[in-house]
């Protein structure tokens, strides 16, 4: 465990990966002839661009579970968060397109009978506004919570239950109408995004493509701090939180840094899934996603970065599949992974094929004795 | 109590009149105790006596109840935490081995090393020619250069006992607590702890909780017996030895 993206190994799979996504689906999307066993069809791309944005939360959270020993059961929160900003910004877009036709005011509120636009709402009409507040929002939301949970040394399972509870909360706020963010209905209809609209396929792949760019960028900053010394002082405390801080390091602003850069990657996923999928509700707080998105760190392989990432795509193809075919079954299927996984592979898939290296590393060595 | 000449004095640990209860137990009871600088001190007394309280006390692990902890003339250890009091120059040494399992012996080191310890900083930092050459000094001290690139978790107990002596080395503090050192250790190893303890007390002054004997004997430094949270009796080996208050509470059991 705590392989490093950095070595050659953790480089050839980034690599292959990135390749994948950022080369040979675009062309097998552009240029393949439709119909050919090349060719991606467009219902696809936002599918994989869901998926990439799905990649990035799970890789955040490994940043703070994997690598830093917290496990946050909210990390939802901050992907939905940053998708609320995307989702005002979309908003605003719409202009007088929207069934009541008011060019201030968007649709829900026109029918809430609000005067006058809600103070958080202005500047989300500029795309330069919104796009720092996808970033900061979340962040200043872990940086709250991170300085008082880690600063009264809470750790463990009670952090667990805490950043829990806190996407709870958020949950039940965004459903109010009064919180001037839809309600529980939330925010669609999005027209446009930078001026084009939203629906284009044309559209769609460059989003879907920005997800895959974003996703590899992450994956070099996230490999970057692991690898730095910061990663290692950031591991240690993981392993031996008390010994590091008889050492002398003050623990809290390590945890901090790491939980606050991982919020701000999970809205930036958050703000890209928004306009893939057409909608942002209250129902992205729920703690069953967060859950479902430790699943997928923990099928890929927890403190391996590369591991989440394949994890949420095997998770999110699976589910996509098997809510399609069986749709009764998902559940039970996302129950019985999450035993197999703890039983089986306590590495996830990434550590399976290291076990099996090793194992048969042994072996050989055990021949010649 | 002649408290203010005590404060005058070099000493470079102070501890006066401390208390420190759990629930109604006083696991230290008015304890004071006077440590020199370049001195090595043994602590005895049997289980329960305070001594590991005592250290946690000093580490900022746990805050009295009463009294005055000073180290150095100067710091107030009472207020401070764990990170301050380690960067003052207080280190300590765990009865169990602790290492970090998933680094290797040189990064074990490297995290040691005395310097920098923010975390903004070690985002671009570099180990240093100087670092380096440092790391590789204690390699060859603790003989541990070949195993250098091996991982803290599949070290031997023997090994990890050095690794740590060699992780206290690049922390490099002025006062070393060490925490029952020989726990676990054949008699080859005991005596080889008590000669590299010798060789660390040079240049570092030193706290050692022991309950084995012979290795105090060994040690051949100013013994303080805890009893029940209080100093019972100080002086060497042979003279707490013949005190009969010593032999009831602890010798004689």
């Amino acid at each position: 465990m705590g392989r490093s993206l950095l070595d050659w190994r953790g480089w050839t799979g980034f690599l292959a990966i990135g390749f994948i996504l950022l080369v040979v689906l675009p062309l097998m999307n552009a240029w393949a002839a439709p119909g050919s066993a090349f060719s991606l069809p467009n219902y696809l791309v936002p599918l994989l661009g869901k998926y990439a944005c799905y990649a990035i939360l799970a890789l955040s959270l490994d940043l703070v579970w994997g690598y830093a020993g917290i496990l946050s059961l909210g990390h939802g929160a901050f992907f939905a968060l940053g998708g609320y900003c995307m989702g005002m910004y979309l908003m605003r877009q719409i202009g007088t397109r929207g069934v009541y036709g008011n060019p201030i005011l968007p649709d829900f509120m026109v029918f809430l009978n609000y005067k006058e636009l809600p103070w958080f709402w202005h500047g989300f009409d500029h795309f330069w506004f919104a796009a720092p507040m996808i970033v900061i929002v979340p962040s200043l939301l872990a940086l709250a919570l991170g300085w008082f949970a880690f600063r009264s040394r809470v750790t463990g399972v009670y952090l667990s239950i805490i950043t829990q509870a806190m996407t709870f909360a958020l949950l039940l706020a965004f459903f109010r109408n009064d919180m001037g963010l839809g309600g529980n209905n939330g925010m669609t209809d999005f027209k446009d995004i930078l001026g084009f609209s939203v629906q284009a396929d044309g559209t769609r792949a460059v989003l879907c493509f920005a997800s895959a760019v974003a996703l590899a960028i992450f994956l070099v900053i996230a490999g970057a701090v692991v690898g730095s010394r910061f990663g290692k002082a950031l591991t240690a405390v993981r392993d031996a939180e008390s010994r590091m801080r008889f050492l002398g390091y003050r623990v809290e602003g390590y945890k901090l840094f790491v939980f606050v850069l991982s919020a701000a990657m999970a809205g930036v996923a958050g703000a890209l899934y928004v306009p893939q999928v057409g909608i942002i509700n209250p129902s992205e707080f729920s703690p069953g996603n967060s859950i479902e998105a430790v699943l997928w760190v923990a099928v890929g392989g927890r403190g391996t970065l590369i591991g989440p990432v394949i994890g949420a795509f095997i998770v999110n193809f699976g589910k996509t599949w098997l809510t399609g075919a069986l749709p009764e079954v998902w559940l039970f299927a996302l129950g019985a992974m999450f035993i197999a996984v703890t039983l089986f592979l306590p590495r996830g898939v990434v550590g399976l094929w290291s076990q099996i290296r090793t194992r048969g590393a042994t072996r050989k060595a055990r021949v010649p004795a | 109590m002649s408290m203010t000449e005590q404060r005058s004095t070099s000493a470079l640990l102070y501890l006066s009149g401390v208390t420190v209860s759990f629930d109604g137990f006083k696991a230290l009871n008015n304890l004071s105790l006077l440590v020199e600088p370049g001195e090595m001190r043994a602590i005895i007394g049997p289980n329960g006596a305070g001594k590991t309280t005592m250290m946690d006390v000093v580490t900022g692990k746990t805050r009295p109840d009463e009294g005055e902890v000073v180290f150095d003339g100067r710091a107030d250890l009472t207020k401070l935490d764990e990170a301050d009091i380690a960067t003052l120059g207080i280190g300590r040494k765990f009865q169990k081995p602790t290492v970090f399992e998933n680094h290797t012996v040189r990064d074990n080191l490297l995290l040691a090393l005395a310097g920098l310890r923010s975390w903004y900083r070690l985002l671009l930092a570099v180990p240093t020619k100087a670092e380096n050459d440092r790391l590789d000094e204690i390699l060859s001290i603790i003989r541990m250069g070949p195993q250098q690139h091996m991982l803290g978790a599949r070290l031997s107990h023997g090994q990890k006992q050095w690794l740590e002596i060699g992780m206290l080395l690049a922390q490099d503090p002025k006062l070393l607590l060490v925490d029952e050192p020989v726990a676990g250790m054949t008699d080859v190893e005991t005596e080889t702890t008590a000669h590299v303890l010798q060789e660390i007390n040079r240049t570092h002054s030193v706290v050692v909780v022991e309950h084995d004997m012979s290795f105090v004997r060994a040690l051949g430094v100013k013994v303080t017996v805890l009893h029940e949270g209080s100093m019972l009796a100080e002086g060497t080996l042979d003279q707490v030895s013949a005190d009969p208050r010593v032999v009831e509470v602890y010798l004689g059991r």
